[in-house]
């Protein structure tokens, strides 16, 4: 057991063709980092960096004490579930299993011990004559998962493992695969281009885009403190609001509305105002930043609805607001409220985000989203 | 009243639709004993002619249904007891197997690096293999005339081996690639991870799931090492190392008038069998899909 730590990882195809630029991460034993963004940002690239099947351009990878940067990937001691499960054809789900624990020269009572350990816990023992052709999907994904958990390594590698699952098997593995790996003490990476499994899973995320590492923090924070427009916009769903909004100094001008900005900072000309749709609400009395708008689409989504809201005045803007299926509004005009709490403010020019505030977001509308009250851990 | 018709009605229906669907598979039977009578008639005239005496084969009207009494084995004993027939059949065997083989062994590490490997110029490569398949291998003759004389390996096993295997490498390289890259990349990523080099990757992952494909081409590579007439018939003059092609065209009759239909016969029905044969015995794992479940399904 020991810690995986990733120092400058570079990896450049052509100068044009750059898809890992300068990752420094850690990850610490009992960790699970997910590797999150869109595809195409370098997740993927950086995660075979890991396990020795891409070769860097510069940097190094440590496990442990050990520089693995040099060593194939079967003398890493490193475990990976891929995407396809990768099983081989023509073994049977134990010789699969088998196969790493085999070329170590492990005796086969060992072997046979410890896949009867770790097939227990996945339901797998009545498989275990059979060929990966005769089982289903999940089935394959559990023998994948078998076959990474029974080497019993210093670093765990699981790439997009549940894409190829349809979506309630997927929410149940997810969860399997969630107690599965808090009961081992081992780094944990974890690659996938969905957020639900990012915000679930890990205990910190590192959302990627074009190669460079946006934003490294715990699931909870990467929700509450996006630290870019970026990562602003890939986590949450629905997206969250981004208004692209002139600014005099103090207070970011919406049509015939100043809003005010925080303080402790000297403010661009031009910010960009985020507020997620969840906390959009319909105005109360007394509301600071309350705004007429109407009403033009409406999309059920069962336990809520998705508004969409034209505000008047300038640019054809358009905000979106997640209203409980309970709560009524009136059909055209509607007035929605900002709380200044949610809202997030991003220099528009280089996508930073503007407020050093650290103080914790106030949930205070009705809305729950999956995603907000994501680890408990936190 | 309506309650006693409707369970009727639906009834004349369902029949027609029976009978239309029998008329069609009526038609798709004889569809299909039409087209194997058509494909298999020479073959079973060869077969029926290699069975019949002399005075039957030639009678007239032709003998479509032999009485017992026309009915000999005398052509097959001829062709082994007057003529080295199993020898023939020993020289094709040898260089059909060991050209198969080497074509084989060339051949797929060839298409793998060519499926594998970022090449600089692969296409052209590739195009090249391909220009090399389209060439009629006769024009190729008489240049391997001469290399075969200045080499000095006239009656030599190596003069069709060599080129046998040279001739069979384009398609090899060209089946097996297209198959190698279908493989899943992960596969061979897994094996890795799992601690498997280069070697045992090659031989207990990938090997194992090569066989259809490998038979497959190894089939097509034989089936023409067996069959090919003209290099033999030139570069090898010695009766004993004669391949079957050339032996069962030479064969003569007791007269130079006389064409023995019996004994030409019963020597392709002989060396047409081993490759049916084969063909049977692994049909099941050319029709294989081996890699089914190899990744998602």
């Amino acid at each position: 057991m020991a810690k995986l730590e990733l120092q400058n990882l570079n990896k450049t195809y052509s100068p044009k063709v750059i898809p890992v630029k300068d990752v420094s991460l850690t990850v610490d034993n009992g960790e699970f980092l997910t590797l999150l963004g869109p595809s195409g940002c370098g997740k993927s690239t950086t995660l075979r960096l890991i396990a020795g099947l891409e070769q860097p351009t510069r940097g190094k990878v440590f496990i442990g004490d050990r520089d693995v940067t040099n060593l194939p990937p079967g003398k890493r001691d490193i475990s990976m579930v891929f995407q396809s499960y990768a099983l081989y054809p023509h073994m049977t789900v134990y010789d699969n299993i088998a196969s790493g624990l085999k070329l170590q020269h492990m005796s086969s009572n060992e072997i046979r011990e410890r896949i009867r350990e770790s097939s227990g816990a996945l339901g797998l023992e009545e498989l275990m004559g059979r060929k990966p052709g005769q089982l289903s999907g999940g089935q394959r994904q559990r023998v994948a998962l078998a076959r990474a958990l029974v080497r019993r390594p210093e670093v765990f590698l699981l790439d997009e493992p549940l894409s190829n699952l349809d979506a309630l098997l997927r929410e149940q593995v997810r969860a399997e695969l969630k107690q599965l790996f808090e009961a081992q003490n081992t780094p944990v990476v974890y690659v996938t281009h969905d957020q639900t499994e990012a915000m679930t899973l890990s205990t910190k995320v590192a959302v990627l885009n074009r190669g460079d590492v946006q934003q490294l923090d715990p699931p909870q924070r990467i929700y509450t403190h996006p630290a870019n427009m970026f990562v602003a916009g890939f986590i949450g769903s629905p997206q969250m609001n981004l208004l692209h909004l002139k600014s005099d100094g103090k207070n970011a001008v919406l049509g015939d509305y100043r809003i005010p900005l925080p303080g402790g900072f000297t403010s661009p000309p031009d910010v960009t105002l985020g507020i997620r749709p969840e906390h959009v609400r319909l105005a109360q009395p007394g509301d600071a930043h309350s705004f007429q708008g109407r009403v033009f689409l409406v999309e059920n989504l069962g336990m809520s609805n998705l508004l969409s809201v034209q505000l008047p005045g300038s640019e054809n803007r358009t905000i979106r607001s997640l209203l409980p299926a309970d709560r009524p509004w009136s059909q055209e005009d509607v007035t929605l409220a900002l709380p200044p709490d949610a809202i997030h403010w991003f220099n528009t020019e280089t996508g930073e985000r503007l407020s050093n505030n650290t103080r914790p977001l106030v949930s205070n509308t009705a809305n729950s989203t999956p995603l907000a009250d994501s680890n408990p851990r936190l | 009243m309506t309650t006693v018709q409707q369970p009727v009605q639906p009834q004349p229906k369902a029949e027609a639709r029976e009978t239309h669907f029998s008329s069609k598979r009526v038609l798709l039977t004889i569809a299909v004993i039409l087209v194997v009578l058509f494909s298999l008639a020479p073959i079973l005239w060869q077969l029926l002619t290699s069975f019949k005496t002399n005075q039957a084969i030639s009678a007239v009207p032709n003998v479509y249904f032999p009485r017992p009494d026309q009915l000999t084995w005398q052509h097959y004993v001829e062709l082994f007891q007057r003529r080295p027939f199993l020898n023939y059949m020993f020289n094709s065997a040898f260089v059909a197997v060991t050209s198969t083989l080497l074509c084989l062994a060339i051949g797929t590490p060839a298409a793998y690096a060519l499926a594998r490997l970022r090449l600089k110029g692969e296409r052209i490569i590739l195009g090249l293999i391909l220009i090399v398949t389209l060439f009629p291998y006769i024009l190729l003759f008489l240049g391997l005339l001469e290399i075969v004389r200045a080499a000095g390996l006239a009656n030599n096993y190596l003069a069709l081996i060599i080129p046998y295997t040279a001739i069979n490498i384009p398609l090899t390289v060209l089946v097996m690639r297209s198959f190698f890259l279908q493989l899943p990349r992960d596969l061979e990523d897994s094996a890795k991870v799992d601690g498997y080099n280069t070697w045992q990757m090659l031989t207990q992952i990938l090997l194992p799931m090569t066989v259809p494909a490998l038979v497959t081409t190894g089939i097509l590579a034989f089936i023409f090492a067996w069959n090919e007439y003209i290099f033999a018939l030139t570069f090898i003059t010695r009766e004993t190392m004669k391949t079957i092609p050339v032996a069962v065209a030479q064969l003569g009759g007791a007269t130079l008038f006389e064409i023995p239909y019996g004994p030409i016969a019963a020597a392709t029905v002989v060396g047409t069998l081993p490759l049916v044969l084969l063909v049977l015995f692994f049909q099941r794992r050319i029709v294989q899909g081996l890699t089914s479940g190899a990744v998602k399904g």
